[in-house]
């Protein structure tokens, strides 16, 4: 196989990921009706009892929508990156996952494939998120937007990982429910996706450090300090770290075999 | 160039403590349409695993063109087309996306995927058909979908999983009889496998599978005169004390 080779098959796993999601509408609606509903509800609400002092990378007060703004950004990959484990786990009941595992190109790169194709569809999102929050008074610096960028690029590469190698765990379409309970609302809401972490600190100190070992926080401040041109050595290291691990752990992971055994008995 | 013969060589396989393939040697026959008999539970699945690489190889060995397909694992995917009993198309695309997502895995450019697609679908009658989603076609024509699909690549082998299984007649004896003049037409090396006894000609080399061991190996007639069987019918009820399933 040559290099050119691995490039139509990289070409054709992006292609699918798109036909997929042209076809799903609702599913791009429903990654942009989630965190705008946080950002004009939900921030609305609390903004006047959870007011944010000056913090990095800020550098005056600013309003609560403008804080959490990273945070749903990072949202939308997260939900992203399950949804791209969802969508591995039907290919594998339905039987198209022995097409993937029937190219004789390595699997290890067609599985980085499918996390590219899953961040290109996530950023489109989460620009999309971006412009309608700028209507809503979320304004970052014009040029943090294309800063961001390659922060944005890492952090759904590493939630799509993380997605990927749920999904070589995921025996049923049936438990996804338990990587939303058990994955999806902890990586959230134990980070500082919602609140800057002295808030969690001054409430409790073991919450505080589960925020401090969960990687998704580190993703939220990367994407923060990118949107104001800054670089945060401390989460770029963990983030790149979390991607990598869980890039080579999904790959370790995925067993033909659980594809071979899917669907009806067999003669 | 001649076809690659594909051995297999006392392959035994193991579900825990359950036997599903037990020191099975078989030799495909090159550019013929060879068929794997067996009923449902014979190991017939099990096999295609194997070949297909979907399932290690726990015992034995399979060779391809003498070489081991666990040496030479690409080389044999790139050779190889399959037909799987379960359908693995993706519904929500159209015919050709699914053909030039499948292209692409083996390595082709677009351009070439579309002029190979056209080609297949228009040998199989369902070139009018290729912007229609998969979802709406009938059993039949995904089955001709899927084994457009096994031919982009150009593979020298051709293996078929029950390809035929919940059709009505006549989509099943099209569908045998198009893969037949695919052994003629284009030399290819085709494994059927199947549980029904009218899609196996006593003229086919014939491998009978039974509960995961193989009872008899040959051309069917060869195999009938040897237990005085009048039929494909009868000699598969007497080696295997079952009827099969007529068409």
């Amino acid at each position: 196989m040559s290099a050119i080779q691995y490039l139509f098959a990289f070409n054709g796993v992006v292609k699918r990921e798109f036909w997929r999601f042209i076809q799903q509408r609702s599913r791009f609606l429903s990654a942009l009706v989630r965190p705008l509903l946080w950002l004009v509800v939900f921030a609305s609400g609390f903004r006047a009892a959870l007011g944010v002092a000056i913090i990095p990378p800020y550098e005056t007060y600013i309003t609560y929508e403008t804080y959490i703004a990273p945070g749903l950004c990072c949202m939308i990959l997260l939900f992203n990156g399950m949804q791209s484990s969802l969508s591995m786990v039907y290919d594998r009941e339905m039987g198209s996952m022995k097409v993937l595992l029937m190219s004789p190109i390595p699997r290890g790169w067609l599985l980085v494939s499918k996390l590219l194709a899953i961040a290109l569809i996530s950023l489109l999102q989460v620009y999309a998120f971006l412009a309608i929050a700028w209507l809503a008074g979320v304004e970052p610096p014009v040029i943090g937007l294309l800063t961001a960028l390659p922060a944005l690029v890492l952090v759904a590469l590493l939630l799509g990982s993380i997605g990927l190698f749920l999904s070589a765990r995921i025996r049923q379409l049936e438990n996804f429910a338990g990587v939303m309970n058990f994955v999806i609302f902890p990586m959230f809401f134990l980070s500082s996706a919602l609140y800057p972490l002295w808030k969690m600190r001054e409430s409790s100190e073991w919450l505080y450090w589960i925020c401090q070992y969960n990687p998704f926080t580190h993703a939220v401040e990367l994407v923060r300090f990118a949107l104001y041109q800054q670089l945060n050595i401390q989460a770029l290291a963990i983030t790149l770290g979390c991607t990598t691990l869980f890039t080579v752990l999904a790959i370790i992971s995925f067993n033909p075999e659980r594809s071979a055994r899917s669907g009806p008995p067999k003669g | 160039m001649s076809t690659p013969s594909l051995e297999i060589k006392s392959v035994t396989h193991r579900y825990g403590s359950r036997v599903a393939l037990e020191s099975v040697d078989i030799t495909l026959q090159p550019g013929q349409f060879n068929a794997l008999l067996g009923p449902n539970g014979a190991g017939k699945s099990t096999l295609f695993a194997l070949l297909t690489r979907l399932f290690k190889l726990q015992q034995g060995e399979i060779l391809f063109g003498g070489l081991s397909i666990n040496r030479e694992p690409r080389l044999f995917l790139s050779h190889m087309g399959v037909v799987f009993q379960q359908n693995t198309l993706d519904l929500d695309l159209t015919v050709l996306q699914n053909l030039e997502y499948h292209g692409a895995l083996h390595g082709l450019s677009t351009r070439e995927i579309r002029a190979r697609a056209e080609q297949e679908l228009e040998w199989l009658g369902l070139k009018d058909r290729s912007h229609d989603r998969v979802r709406a076609l009938n059993g039949g024509h995904r089955r001709r979908v899927e084994i457009a699909r096994s031919l982009l690549h150009r593979p020298s082998i051709l293996l078929l999983d029950e390809a035929s299984a919940g059709l009505d007649v006549a989509s099943r004896q099209a569908i045998n009889g198009a893969v037949r003049d695919l052994c003629a037409q284009r030399g290819l090396t085709v494994l059927w496998a199947t549980h029904i006894l009218e899609e196996v000609k006593t003229s086919d080399p014939t491998i009978i599978l039974h509960k995961g061991k193989v009872l008899a190996q040959g051309i069917g007639q060869a195999l009938c005169d040897d237990q005085n069987a009048q039929s494909i019918g009868e000699l598969f009820e007497h080696l295997t004390g079952t009827t099969g399933q007529a068409a």
